[in-house]
């Protein structure tokens, strides 16, 4: 394969790491807070984390292209800190990513947060466990599944995401061309050789990624269920 | 509707597009046929086409991909002609910043330079020929902002995430508005000829709405709208 090639796999591990790390780091307080929450409020966030899930990813480009750039709000602030502006940046793609797969890692976690029983917080704060405590020491080991879900989901996700970074990443060799756009580049140009290498590499990179999730998460969730 | 109208499946150049839709208004008052217009950059159309997609026209950026179309049997032989000259600007969004010498390319403090995707787009391809003729080659090259079509260069350049952008005139000088922005039309030394030829697709041989709008780009009336995008003749 070419440097190029190389050089799109490298991009792409690190954007799908990072915002991997990220989601986990600002998914997990909000799911946390989703999955115990009897706020009237409740509906609106669960419904705004998991917009990306229904909107074309051509909404979220054009947006994200309109307010990070120099006439946009979020432009105006990060030239106000002195970063520049984040189109066309690999902190511009980060930005996007995270928005674009949060309700891939905030659902799984939503839901693994909200199968532990209340009685056993309840049991935990009856011995006089703190808040953090409780959610260490109980709600942390009890959603493991959850967070390999979360995890393998919005890492293969970010790998797999292509109309937001088309829109703002401008397609610039080790800064924002993306396996997905350097894909579509090979295809546009005719160029099927190279095209099938990149294709075929990513459909064996999500099988493998899947059954892996798949079979590690499967023997967590038969300890959890009563012998039979 | 006229029992004789039919519907022809263009695939037109992103840089021409705007003049085209004009093209098409008097094209459908004069002979009743309507167009159906897909655009986009001439190199995705010609993997396209190839693939089998159903265009019956393909008016291109360049005389090189109608040829080659021809070439290899999915154009009718002998039908394409160059309907119109390319013109290549530098164009800015901003008011005042672009010099009529090109100037700002080598002294101008940018972040980043749109330019469509030079493998796919003839202009794309001319811009590059432009800042290597001025030795920008490579001090410029971090700065580029590929798109893949000229019409994404240019919606680069208009939301100003890219302070400049190589876009084509016809983008820029659109007849009865005021020209927004500044830009440099580049002296056509600096790059090769950006010759603009139609061709009439093998899907389309049998149609004869394909043919009359063929004809139609030739007539006087689109030549007038062609000149006054500014393209050459």
């Amino acid at each position: 394969m070419s440097a190029e090639t190389w050089a799109a796999i490298r991009l792409t591990a690190e954007l799908a790491g990072l915002s991997t790390l990220l989601l986990l780091l600002l998914g997990t307080p909000l799911a946390w807070w989703l999955a115990r929450t009897r706020s009237a409020w409740k509906p609106l966030w669960a419904s705004l984390v998991a917009m990306p899930l229904v909107l074309p990813p051509t909404v979220l480009g054009f947006y994200l292209l309109l307010m990070m750039g120099p006439h946009g709000p979020v432009g105006q602030f990060t030239q106000w800190l002195g970063i520049g502006r984040l189109p066309f940046t690999f902190g511009g793609l980060v930005v996007a990513s995270v928005l674009y797969s949060m309700p891939f890692v905030v659902q799984p976690l939503q839901q693994a947060f909200e199968a532990i029983p209340e009685r056993l917080l309840e049991a935990a704060a009856t011995l006089r466990a703190s808040p953090w405590d409780r959610f260490a020491s109980i709600a942390l080991p009890l959603a493991r599944p959850g967070f390999v879900t979360a995890s393998v989901l919005g890492f293969a996700h970010t790998v797999g995401e292509f109309g937001v970074v088309l829109m703002i990443g401008g397609n610039i060799p080790g800064q924002t061309r993306v396996l997905s756009v350097a894909l579509y580049d090979h295809v546009e140009a005719a160029e099927f050789a190279e095209a099938h290498r990149l294709a075929a590499g990513m459909v064996v990179f999500s099988l493998v990624v899947l059954v892996t999730l798949y079979v590690v998460n499967r023997p967590a969730r038969d300890e959890a269920q009563p012998a039979r | 509707m006229d029992a004789n109208a039919d519907e022809v499946t263009v695939a037109v150049a992103a840089n021409f597009a705007g003049p085209l839709a004009k093209i098409g208004e008097g094209f459908t008052a004069a002979t009743g046929h309507t167009l159906r217009v897909s655009s986009g950059s001439t190199g995705k159309f010609y993997s396209q086409i190839i693939s089998g997609a159903p265009f019956e026209v393909l008016i291109a950026a360049d005389d090189e991909t109608p040829r080659k179309l021809m070439a290899e049997g999915y154009g009718v032989t002998d039908s394409s002609f160059t309907y119109a000259i390319g013109k290549l600007v530098l164009w800015s969004a901003q008011p005042g910043y672009v010099d009529d010498q090109g100037a700002v390319l080598t002294i101008g403090n940018y972040a980043h330079l749109a330019i469509a995707n030079p493998k796919l787009a003839p202009y794309g391809r001319a811009g590059l020929e432009v800042l290597k003729a001025r030795g920008l080659g490579e001090t410029v090259a971090p700065k580029l902002v590929t798109a893949e079509s000229i019409a994404q260069a240019y919606q680069f350049a208009a939301t100003g995430n890219a302070e400049l952008g190589f876009v084509a005139l016809s983008q820029v000088a659109v007849p009865g508005k005021p020209a927004t922005g500044s830009y440099w039309l580049v002296p056509p030394t600096l790059y090769g000829e950006i010759r603009q030829d139609a061709v009439l697709l093998k899907t389309g041989e049998k149609n004869q709405a394909a043919a009359a709008l063929l004809a139609y780009l030739k007539s006087p009336a689109a030549k007038a709208v062609i000149q006054s995008y500014g393209y050459g003749p």
